[in-house]
This record gives structure tokens, sequence and C-alpha cells, in this order.
């Protein structure tokens, strides 16, 4: 027997059984963490998990730390309310990965050790190029931590029925969430974190296809049926087929289209995880599964959008608490009660655990090797002191997250996501590719690059609708936004591109150093003396 | 060109030897004629898909059979052209790449222990 319709009042599931699930969740992965602590002992276990994963882990761990929340929920409650646009959001996501499977993923781990500096400051002058790089890093990990924090009041609202009202109740919930995130990166370092994705991701991925296969059972695994029972539920009608709902600006979502394709490429806690498995035919292959896992839950996510428009009806969705997000649990309590509602909470649940750990380890990573030992130490740091100082940030970081999530807690930062993969593509991206293919390349270059990026990218968003516009939930109608799109990369990822070749000019002087530069080609493309796995 | 090129065969280090040597240059041709065309591609096609959606949604709406119109068609084919991408560019790596890029490092790391 399936339980009626919800409605926005009706008490949803049973608190005890979603806390009892997701204590099962973190009992398990503690146990993962614990034992790969015992053997975290160098800088490379520590940031790298000794490299000594293979591609189909890294793989698993790589969707693990890609699904977030907002694409769990996000998409299919975006499908569930907008219909086809929120399809349109999972293909850039989705086609994104040829970008890192054709022209990065391989080079990189050919290249590198630990962070994006490294690649950048191989041929380069290292202590700017390296400035730079960690400024990106940090402050794309900070955006998207900060909108994982968010999403995370969000959910609780919804999971454990702490209703907005009770700010206290949400922010201690926060807090454990943080406090978890900080125990599993501090004890499990890389390879604690990497197991944690991984569990995240098999339960992610398993739980979607059952509730995938139960929808399209109910519908004679008739995929056009399904949708036109979703038509019929929603006040949109017809409509939700097309393109069009959500994005009502061509140019905006053109923009959009371009932030995602080429922002994923560019997403520092995606770039590290290359450097945990031993070669680069298994940095390949990591990429190979990552495609196959997220392209196979984004069709998932379509069958869900949809069967939760057709089954919950988007009018029951968009006044749950919790809102859009809302529309996987209630789907899942539609179809399996209280026992589904609950698995599907703990995976959400777990899910944004795994990628805030994610991103904590990649910026304590960044901070520690690029500004810590190689800045500021100017590479003479002792390798325990660097590890001492990637833990200490560790936990700044985690701290920091909590009051910043407590902070936007109840605020709509779904645009932060959006402007993270904007910042990653454009200052980013374009500096990777042109030094991994342009021996021409420079520090000038690099420099204008990244900076030019990450200044039009903030710039562009704080002088946006998202901020000033009539329809903001920063400062409504504040009267500043000369810029008309909210999303800045059709702006930004074309100027940064620019920016490095107009650098590399400028700064062609500089001395060409054929041998780092002959050093870096080959091994890019052939691995030769590139980072080992560690033996033990 | 060519002189320097050939001086730095002579003295220069190992990698600059590698570098200017014939069977590196072929290996990095063979990567960049694959990875160049077909990165183009997929963007011109995943661009065209966007374009599509936001100018054209009424042609993203035809139906195709029952309720499965050209937009979820068309949406559903970036998805098979992402997998099938990736199942040729392994297939091509696997066979044109690692063997030469193993010869390469085996000649600059000496052979595998």
């Amino acid at each position: 027997m399936s339980p009626g319709p919800v409605t926005a009042q009706e008490q949803l599931g049973s608190v005890g059984l979603n806390i009892g699930i997701f204590a099962a969740f973190v009992l398990v992965t503690l146990v993962f963490v614990y034992r790969a602590s015992r053997s975290n002992r160098t800088a490379s276990d520590y940031y790298a998990a000794g490299r000594s994963f293979t591609g189909t882990q890294n793989g698993i761990a790589i969707s693990g730390d890609y699904l977030s929340a907002a694409s769990f929920l996000g998409i299919a409650g975006a499908i569930a309310v907008n219909g086809y646009d929120g399809f349109l959001y999972s293909i850039g996501f989705l086609v994104a990965w040829l970008v890192a499977l054709l022209l990065v993923a391989e080079l990189l781990r050919n290249t590198g050790k630990f962070t994006m500096g490294d690649v950048l400051s191989f041929r380069m002058r290292r202590r700017p190029v390296r400035a730079a790089a960690a400024t990106s890093t940090l402050v794309v990990s900070f955006f998207y931590l900060l909108a994982q924090m968010a999403g995370a009041g969000g959910l609780i609202a919804l999971l454990l029925q702490i209703p907005n009202s009770n700010r206290l109740g949400q922010s201690i919930v926060i807090g454990v969430v943080g406090i978890l995130m900080i125990v599993y990166v501090l004890v499990g370092g890389m390879k604690g974190t990497t197991y944690v994705q991984i569990i995240k991701a098999g339960l992610l991925l398993v739980g979607a296809a059952v509730m995938t296969a139960w929808v399209l059972g109910k519908y004679g695994l008739n995929f056009s049926s399904l949708l036109g029972a979703a038509v019929e539920a929603s006040p949109e009608g017809e409509a939700l087929l097309a393109p069009g709902l959500q994005y009502t600006n061509k140019l905006d979502l053109i923009s959009l289209g371009l932030a995602l394709v080429l922002g994923t490429a560019g997403l520092p806690h995606i770039l590290m995880r290359f450097y945990t498995v031993p070669t680069a035919k298994e940095a390949r292959s990591s990429v190979v599964w990552a495609i196959w896992l997220i392209g196979i839950f984004y069709l998932f996510t379509l069958v869900l959008g949809y069967g939760a428009a057709a089954l919950v009806g988007p009018e029951a969705i968009a006044a749950a608490p919790g809102g859009v997000n809302s529309a996987a649990p209630l789907l899942a309590f539609q179809l399996g009660g209280e026992l589904l509602l609950g698995l599907i909470s703990a995976i959400a649940f777990a899910t944004i655990l795994a990628v805030v750990a994610g991103l904590t380890i990649t910026a304590s990573a960044s901070f520690a090797h690029d500004v810590y030992a190689n800045i500021i130490k100017k590479g003479d740091a002792r390798p325990q002191d660097e590890v001492r100082v990637a833990r200490t940030t560790a936990l700044v970081v985690g701290v920091v997250a909590v009051i910043g999530g407590i902070l936007v807690n109840g605020i709509n930062v779904a645009f932060l996501v959006a402007l993270a993969f904007a910042v990653a593509a454009s200052a980013n991206l374009p500096t990777l590719l042109y030094s991994l293919f342009w021996r021409r390349f420079n520090t000038m270059g690099a420099l204008f690059s990244i900076y030019g990026g990450l200044a039009s990218c903030v710039l562009l968003i704080v002088f946006s609708p998202v901020v000033s516009g009539p329809k903001s939930v920063i400062l409504p109608n504040g009267g500043v936004d000369f810029f008309p799109l909210e999303n800045p990369g059709i702006v930004s990822i074309p100027l940064s591109f620019l920016l490095g070749i107009v650098g590399t000019f400028v700064g062609r002087r500089e001395r060409f150093d054929t041998e780092r530069i002959a050093e870096m080609e080959v091994r890019s493309l052939t691995g030769a003396g590139s980072e080992k796995a560690a033996s033990h | 060109m060519s002189t320097i090129e050939e001086r730095r065969a002579d003295t220069g280090t190992v990698y600059e030897r590698v570098q200017a040597g014939p069977e590196f240059a072929d290996l990095r041709r063979r990567l960049r004629r694959f990875v160049f065309p077909m990165s183009a591609a997929f963007l011109v096609w995943y661009l065209a898909y966007v374009l599509l959606a936001s100018y054209a949604p009424e042609f993203m709406a035809t139906k195709v059979a029952g309720n499965i119109n050209v937009g979820i068609v068309v949406g559903l084919l970036q998805f098979v052209s992402t997998f099938a991408i990736t199942t040729v560019y392994v297939r091509f790596a696997n066979r044109h790449i690692d063997p030469a890029a193993e010869r390469i490092r085996q000649q600059i790391e000496g052979p595998a222990r």
C-alpha cells in the first residue's frame, strides 16, 4: 500500500528512522576512515592517498564528489517544477566531462603532484603563479562549500522536521555536519575522504536506480506515458516538456551552458582527484568510469524529476519545506513510504557530507602546499610541517564553512554553484589548457588569465540581477544591476582566454626556459618522471 | 629552426633530446590530431543544442512519438554522443598513444623494474 498524497503540513516520515539510517552511514564510513588513517604518513598519503587507488575506485569517488545535493535534489526538483530546463542543466554537467577526458586529466596527472599550482609552476615563475592558483582554488572552493552548507540547512528543514523558525536547531545540525566533515578529513586524509565518496556514490546510484525502476514500473515501463502523466499533473501543461520555463533570457541560458561545460575540468576538487591514481592510464580510466556513472545517474534524474511531477505534483513540491529540493524525498515517500524516505534522506545527507569533505581537503591542500610550503617557505618546508599546516587549514576551513552555512541558511544561494563553475571555467581552465598545450605561454599570461577571469567573474556577479535585481534575495531592487545576465560566463570565459594571450605577449621578454618546457611537454605526454605511487 | 633542434639533440637534457626526436613529435601529432578536432566537434554539437533550446523552443517541442518530443530526443543524443566519444577515445589511446608513450618513458627512465 502506498501512502496517499502528502501535503505541506503533514508529518513526513519518521525523524527517528531518518536519523537512524544516517547514523548507520556515519558509523560505517568512520570505520573506513579510521582504517585509512593508519596509512596516513607522508604528504603524498594525506593529499593523494599515496596515489594507490585504481581507476575504477577513483571514478566512483569522482562521481561521489561531483554528484552534489545540487545535482541529485536540485536537478530532480528543477525537472519536476520547471520541466525540460532542469534536464538541460544536467546535460551541461555531463558533456563537460569530455573536456576533462580529452584535454586535462592525463596530462595533469603526469605533470603535477597535488594541486593545480604544481602544473602551472612547472615551467613558470613559481611564487606568483602558485599564489594566483591558490587564490582561485580557495575562491571556487569557498563558493561551492557555502552553497553546500546552505543546502544542508534547507534539507534539514525537510528531513528532520526542524522548521525554518527554529534557527538554533538548524544551526546545531549544520554544526554537526561540519564536525563530521572535519573528522573525516583530519583522521582519514584523502584516502578516508575517498572511501566516504565511494560509499556515498554507491548508495546514491543504487537508491536512484531503485526509484527509477519503481517509477517506470508504475507506467508500464513506458517513458512516454510518464511524460503524459507529468503534463497532466503540472499547471504548466505541455510547456513542461519544452525548454523555456526556467530560463527566459536566451543569452543567460547560453552563458550558463558555457560555464557548465567548461567549468568542470577547472574545479579544483575534481582536479585533485586525478592525483590519487598511480598513472595517467588510470586517470583516464577514472574519467571513463565517472562519465558512465554520472551519465546514467542523470538519466535516472530525468525519470525521477518527471516522476515527481506526475506522482507528487509540482504544487505540493513547491509548497513543501525545502521547496524544489524536496521533490526527490517526496517522491521516495510516495513510492516506498517512511523507509524509502529515510534511505533517500540519509543518502542526501551523505551526499552533502562527502562533497564538503572533498572541498575541504582541496582547500587545505592548496593552502598548505601552494601558499605555505612553496610561497612562504620557498619550497623548503619539511613534509610533516606541510601536512600539519594542511590539517590546521582543514580545521579552519571547516569552522568557516559552518559559520558561513549558518549565516546564509535559508537564503537561496543556488547561484553560488553556478558562480563556482563560472569562476572555474574563467580563472582555471584557460590557464591549464594554455600551459599544457602552448609552449610560448608564460607567467604574465597565467597571471592575466587567472586574475582577469576571477575579477571579471566576481564583478559581473556583484553587478548582476542576482545581487540587486528585482527578484534578488540579497539586495532586492538595490539598483546596481548594470550587467543584465545572471551568469557571467559568456563574457568572463572568452575574456580570460583572450587575457592569457595578451599577457603572454606583454611578458614576452621573460626567460624562455627551454629545459623546463621540454621536460614538461615530454613528461605530460609520456609520464616519464611523473610522481609514482607510494610503495607501502 | 631545424639546425637549432639538431644542436639541441646533441647537447640538451634527456627531455630536450626526446622532445626533438621524431618518435615524440609523432606521438604529439597523433594525440593532438585526435583530441583537438574531437573537442571542437563535441563543443559545437553541445552549443548547437543550447542554441536550439534557447532560440527554437517550438521546434524542440515538436512531438516525435507519443509525448516524446524533439528536445528530449536531442538531449538524449547528447548522452549517446558523450558515451560514444568516451569509448572511441579509450580505444584510440590504448592502441595509438599508450604503446608509444610507454616506449619513450622507458627510454628516459630505463626499463620498468
